[in-house]
């Protein structure tokens, strides 16, 4: 016999199922029962930067939109911060980075309103173009899928992002770059999450 | 400029793979494409903070947490206690941690569960806590009723609580299911069975802790959570610099 490396094993993950509104967004799910529920604002009151809503839909591979997501967001400040102490310093009073919204029980759209993240450094050098990460959970899904929001009109960081040039299928690329509209004067990231078949998103073992 | 490295590469012989047939839900929700590998950035290294104002310390109480006042959940009153431990053994002091769980019955209080037990009108379901120094956590509850879903026709899920964890990065995210030592629906179950190995499927299973019952009102099970580890900076596997 060897010796024993000792290190402990990761929890295996499990489906957040069916419920998991109740337990992680209750009052969306209909409700009451905490007095503040977590995630509702990303950005807060005082973050920097261009105001927008990032909204979609997460289809399966009939084509049919999944009605039961919750979808966490996680992101730096317009000054390419992420809150957190490794994350490259100080962030706006209020200023989170993380939020979470479940889809529409009738529809299947979901939506979250946030300020666009600015670029942040790369793993060893250079930049990351602005993105938002996303952690994509449901009944059926059985470990969270990770994937990341870029934006259209942020070509020339895009070319140069060195995760979506990691991506061997260039055509690929494009399940990653929202697209940018306009409402009411409000930027208007539209991203669909294609969960499998035709234009599958990209999603990372991160 | 990162104080530790990456996180250590997930186990995926230890996860459920995305497709599985026997769980049908996951066919048309499963990626056909591998997901890409990507080495930790600061967008996966970091994650969101939490602090103890973000809750309330009673949200940890199921018991009572949306119970009228003087009454409590009906059910076998638990204590679900343990600690979150990372790969390296090390505890993973303030982080969030939420369960859902149907009540004693089997029935969740959800617009989408028509299953004929009843509600509880002393009992929501769902509670939240951050860990202590040491990784520590507790949480009062009922211990949930088994019941049937749409599987197969007589599928019927074991007693469980839902988790989630936080960790310090978001590659550390996390959500899975406490189950109860004894239950002989375990074995039978095709979302437990989604995992394709004993020993992961067993480390799902919590404990009987004699020590932590409060006598004469709760008995406790016992369940440690173990999110991904770091590697440390000593050598050259640096995530800066290199
Ligand atoms: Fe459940």
């Amino acid at each position: 016999m060897a010796q024993s490396l000792n290190y402990l094993k990761e929890t295996p993950s499990q489906t957040a199922g069916p419920y998991v509104h109740i337990g992680l967004a209750p009052g969306a799910a209909g409700f009451d029962i905490y007095t503040q529920e977590l995630g509702w604002d990303i950005a807060g009151p005082n973050a920097k930067g261009e105001r927008i809503r990032v909204e979609g839909l997460v289809i399966d591979g009939t084509g049919s939109p999944i009605k039961d997501v919750m979808l966490e967001a996680w992101q730096a400040n317009a000054a390419g911060v992420y809150a957190h102490p490794e994350g490259g310093g100080d962030v706006e009073e209020g200023f989170r980075g993380w939020g979470r919204v479940i889809t529409d029980f009738a529809t299947g759209e979901w939506g979250f309103d946030t300020v666009k993240p600015g670029r942040t450094p790369g793993r060893n050098v250079g930049t990351q173009a602005p993105h938002i990460n996303l952690w994509i959970v449901a009944r059926g899904i059985n470990l969270g899928l990770n994937t990341r929001v870029y934006f259209e009109d942020e070509a020339e960081a895009n070319a140069a992002d060195p995760v979506l040039n990691l991506i061997e299928w260039e055509r690929r690329r494009a399940t990653l770059i929202a697209k940018r509209t306009e409402r009411d004067g409000t930027p208007v990231y539209r991203f669909e999450i294609r969960i499998q078949g035709e234009d599958e998103t990209v999603f990372f073992d991160i | 400029m990162p104080s530790q490295g990456e996180f250590y590469q997930r186990d995926r012989e230890r996860h459920p793979p995305a497709y599985t047939r026997d769980y049908k839900t996951s066919v048309a929700r499963s990626p056909q494409y591998s997901a890409i590998s990507l080495q930790n950035s600061v967008s996966e290294i970091t994650g969101p903070v939490f602090g103890h104002n973000d809750i309330d310390p009673m949200d940890r109480d199921l018991l009572h947490n949306y119970a009228q006042p003087g009454e409590s959940a009906i059910g076998e009153r638990i204590i679900l206690h343990g600690r979150v431990l990372d790969e390296n053994a090390r505890p993973v002091p303030n982080t969030l941690v939420e369960i859902w769980q149907a009540n004693a019955g089997g029935r969740y209080r959800h617009k989408k569960d028509t299953y004929l037990a009843p509600i509880d009108p002393n009992f929501g379901g769902c509670g939240r806590t951050i860990t202590d120094a040491d990784g520590y956590y507790y949480f009062r509850t009922v211990k949930p009723g088994a019941y049937p879903w749409r599987n197969w026709v007589n599928s019927w899920r074991p007693a469980h609580i839902h988790v989630s964890v936080f960790g310090t990065g978001f590659a550390q995210r996390l959500i899975s299911q406490v189950y109860f030592e004894g239950d002989p629906l375990i074995a039978k179950c095709p979302i437990v069975k989604t995992i394709p190995n004993q020993d992961a499927i067993d480390s799902l299973v919590a404990l009987l802790d004699m020590n932590a019952t409060i006598p004469l009102d709760s008995i406790a099970y016992k369940f440690d959570i173990v999110l991904r580890g770091r590697r440390s900076t000593l050598f050259e596997n640096r995530l800066e610099g290199n």
